[in-house]
């Protein structure tokens, strides 16, 4: 059947936008996860990714079009073995300040605004998800009252956190493969070689091992780089000089000098690219001294995180996420939005089964913690933001208080960073457990590629609300 | 190029400042004072001494896992050097670095790097640090034949040469890596042939020959000040020692090789050009000159001893900055 694309809602508040740019043309073919169009609103330009796959059929909004409605069919794609004699008729309300007032229309969901013609009865299309997934969190407490805060989106976040730092020091400079001319191969180094130019924002051949130690002896020089890696993947190239050299200069020397150095990119699994662009180095790098390892799941923290990163003293290591880059958060409009290294947030009190998770696993925990919310299974969520230092406290805290405790994470099980924080819960919290800890992860595989294998082989929601019911004896 | 006879006697002496600190780390290490292992530079000094006496205090270099020899061509203090070797609070890194991991940040002295190919993207970054800062500064690399087999010498040397870095990559090549022979692993009988890789000058010099080395350093050194890029020098030379120094451990390399070497020594070959150019050194001023060494090494061996070893609290300190 064919799918129609509908305008993404880029925040909740958002109503309407203006569809920049298609960055496809009718008869294309769509795989998932391609950007197809950019979308602008008064507060961001984003990139929509495709979600479902198919042959871009026809293209219903042409860019430049202003105030399309959120929801409003803006493309169709066929699947395989459809023609266009399948495309239902769909006719699109006109985008126009006519339908200022009234409601947004929720595709053929609900009665289409006065204005706009009555769309021509016919199947109903699949509708497809919403482009950009939510990762919305309540703000820092300690934000002063009276910030405001813009709605963006992870990639923009962690590009103004890196702006922002290069504009505070000077000694602050980015490299990686592809981050200058080509605005980073993710997008997030966007504008950063217009704003600073080719000596402070500098592409490099694809040479792990030789960058990042050049990135080491800048640091070792009193400058402090911000390492790109395409992904972290490539990164084993560069194990090396993270770890021998990074990690330990200080300690060998005496203290005599550190290694002020963030290494940065996304971690962990992507869309069906298989087992060597899909892993987890979670568990590798926090096992390290000397290193500090954050790993954000939104963008306010991603944003205050690589602050605080580019400011520590220390070696960070930035352990981000291709599937969140596009998820938007709030994120408070001030001088020095600083998240502390170290430091988890309780996303969500609550009194019956502790979740710990990081990163991508935080859309697993929520969702979960809401669908057990309807089941009276009341959990507090932890996002733990840092995994080099973990913050103990409030981890050891929270089970003392809920008895039992569920770890979420997308990476492998055996020595995962779940595994430790289940030991150290044995080993601190045991008196305090009403039920064994419990662990949702990877599967122990290689990442594989077809999408239902793939699918198994990372965790679910169900299986996070399977858990956390298993050790509520709830099951 | 002259070099003044000022500044040969300087060279001389810290050649055999080098040569006798590591007869002593040998004594040291024979006699059970010293741990772990100690890679003797002993026969290489002329390659260290002549290249760094073409730097400034500013310039930077980073050494391997044979590192005492840069060391003290830089300028690090035999005090401190001795005490890490020792083990003690005293030394460069408070005991916790030993032979392999000297450094001296103030005087540009990155470390040794007990990693081979280890420091060579490394020094390529401070190179990258300079032209940044557009100090005039320069950067040297430190290496040996083995190490230029390995992945990190193409990487880096590939990026300084596009990016016209101020890097001097000086490989030593002591013809042997561990006790495999390096024709064995070269594939071309010259290393630096290999620059031709890169588009950059490379410069086959006797690295036995202190003043032959300092005449090639500071023609690439002056070549990098004016933003021309970087250079490959391979020095020729040998170690009169094995890979390292362990009482049992036998060395692969010919009994003749070992000897036709030591008979090109290269103090001895400084001592004798000196003593040559007119007088410019007398035996008496040569013997004085080297029981002057051993008293300066000498005091170093009792300032190592006489100090404590580290606090037991000093073991989970300096992990992260604070």
């Amino acid at each position: 059947m064919p799918t129609q694309i509908l305008m993404p809602a880029l925040s909740p508040t958002m109503e309407d936008g203006k569809l920049a740019k298609w960055m496809v043309k009718e008869g294309d073919m769509l795989t998932s996860g391609m950007v197809i169009a950019e979308i602008e609103t008064d507060k961001a330009t984003m990139e929509v990714e495709a979600v479902d796959e198919g042959k871009l059929s026809q293209i219903l909004i042409a860019e430049g079009t202003e105030n399309v409605k959120v929801n409003t069919p803006i493309a169709v794609i066929l699947d395989e073995g459809e023609s266009a004699s399948d495309i239902a008729p769909v006719t699109a309300p006109p985008p126009s300040a006519a339908t200022n007032g009234a409601s947004a229309p929720a595709a053929n969901t609900q009665p289409a605004p006065p204005s706009a013609p009555a769309p021509t009865a016919a199947p109903t299309p699949v509708v497809s998800a919403p482009v950009a997934p939510m990762a919305i969190v309540a703000p820092e407490l300690d934000v002063p009252a009276g910030t405001t805060f813009a709605t963006i989106t992870m990639r923009e976040a962690l590009r103004d956190a890196m702006a922002e730092e290069m504009r505070r020091d000077g000694d602050v400079f980015l490299m990686g493969e592809e981050v200058a001319q080509y605005q980073g191969a993710y997008k997030v180094s966007q504008g950063l070689l217009e704003e600073f130019g080719d000596k402070r924002v500098i592409d490099t051949p694809i040479t792990e091992q030789g960058f990042a130690g050049i990135g080491v002896g800048a640091a070792m020089s009193g400058l402090k780089p911000i390492v790109e890696f395409m992904t972290w993947n490539f990164a084993m190239q560069a194990i090396d000089q993270i770890i021998n050299s990074a990690a330990k200069t200080l300690y060998m020397s005496g203290g005599q000098m550190g290694c002020p150095i963030v290494f940065r990119g996304p971690n962990g699994a992507a869309a069906r690219v298989a087992a060597q662009h899909s892993q987890c180095y979670s568990a590798w790098y926090a096992h390290v001294p000397g290193l500090k390892v954050v790993s954000p799941s939104n963008a306010a923290d991603a944003k205050g995180l690589l602050k605080s990163a580019i400011r520590d003293p220390n070696p960070v290591l930035v352990l981000e996420n291709e599937m969140l880059y596009g998820t938007q958060a709030d994120v408070p409009e001030m001088d020095d939005w600083l998240v502390p290294i170290g430091k988890a947030k309780i996303v969500k009190p609550g009194n019956d089964v502790t979740i710990v998770s990081f990163a991508r696993g935080m859309t697993y925990a929520n969702e979960a913690a809401a669908q057990l919310a309807q089941q009276g299974i009341d959990a507090e969520v932890i996002d733990l933001r840092s995994l080099r230092p973990i913050d103990w406290d409030t981890i050891i805290a929270s089970v003392r208080k809920t008895n039992r405790i569920v770890t979420v994470e997308e990476a492998w099980p055996v020595c995962s960073v779940g595994s430790e924080i289940c030991a150290q819960v044995a080993i601190h919290a045991f008196d305090h457990l009403d039920a064994p800890p419990a662990k949702v992860s990877g599967a122990d595989v290689p990442m594989p590629y077809a999408a239902n294998l793939e699918t198994l082989a990372l965790p679910s929601v169900e299986q996070v609300v399977h858990a956390a019911k298993s050790v509520c004896y709830a099951l | 190029m002259t070099v003044s006879p000022d500044m040969q006697r300087n060279m001389l002496r810290q050649m055999q400042t080098i040569r006798r600190f590591e007869e002593h780390a040998s004594e040291g290490f024979l006699a059970g004072d010293i741990y772990g292992v100690v890679h003797c530079y002993i026969g290489e000094e002329a390659v260290a001494v002549g290249v760094c006496a073409t730097l400034t205090r500013e310039d930077k270099i980073i050494s391997t896992h044979r590192g005492h020899g840069h060391c003290i061509a830089k300028g690090a203090d035999l005090k401190r050097m001795m005490a890490e070797l020792y083990g003690r609070e005293t030394g460069y890194c408070k005991g916790k670095g030993g032979s392999m991991h000297i450094a001296d940040f103030e005087i540009g002295m990155l470390g040794a790097n007990g990693i081979v190919a280890g420091g060579i993207s490394i020094i390529t970054g401070a190179g990258l640090a300079a032209q940044m800062d557009g100090n005039g500064a320069v950067a040297v690399c430190f290496f040996g034949d083995g190490a230029s087999n390995a992945g990190p010498f193409h990487e880096s040397i590939n990026i300084a040469a596009s990016w016209k870095l101020p890097v001097i990559y000086v490989c030593e090549n002591n013809l042997w890596a561990v006790n495999v022979p390096a024709e064995n692993s070269l594939a071309v009988t010259d290393v630096a042939a290999r620059a031709a890789g890169y588009g950059i000058p490379g410069k086959i010099v006797d690295g036995n020959d202190a003043l032959a080395v300092y005449e090639a350093a500071s023609e690439a050194v002056a070549h990098a000040r004016n933003g021309g890029g970087p250079t490959l020098i391979e020095c020729k030379t040998y170690r009169h020692r094995a890979h390292t120094e362990r009482a049992d451990q036998p060395d692969a390399r010919p009994k003749a090789e070992i000897e036709a070497w030591m008979a090109k020594d290269p103090i001895d070959q400084l001592a004798a050009h000196l003593k040559g150019q007119q007088g410019q050194l007398t035996e008496d001023e040569w013997a004085a000159m080297d029981a002057d060494v051993m008293s300066e090494v000498e005091a170093a061996i009792a300032f190592a001893k006489a100090s404590p070893f580290p606090s037991t609290d000093s073991v989970s300190q300096d992990v992260f900055a604070d």
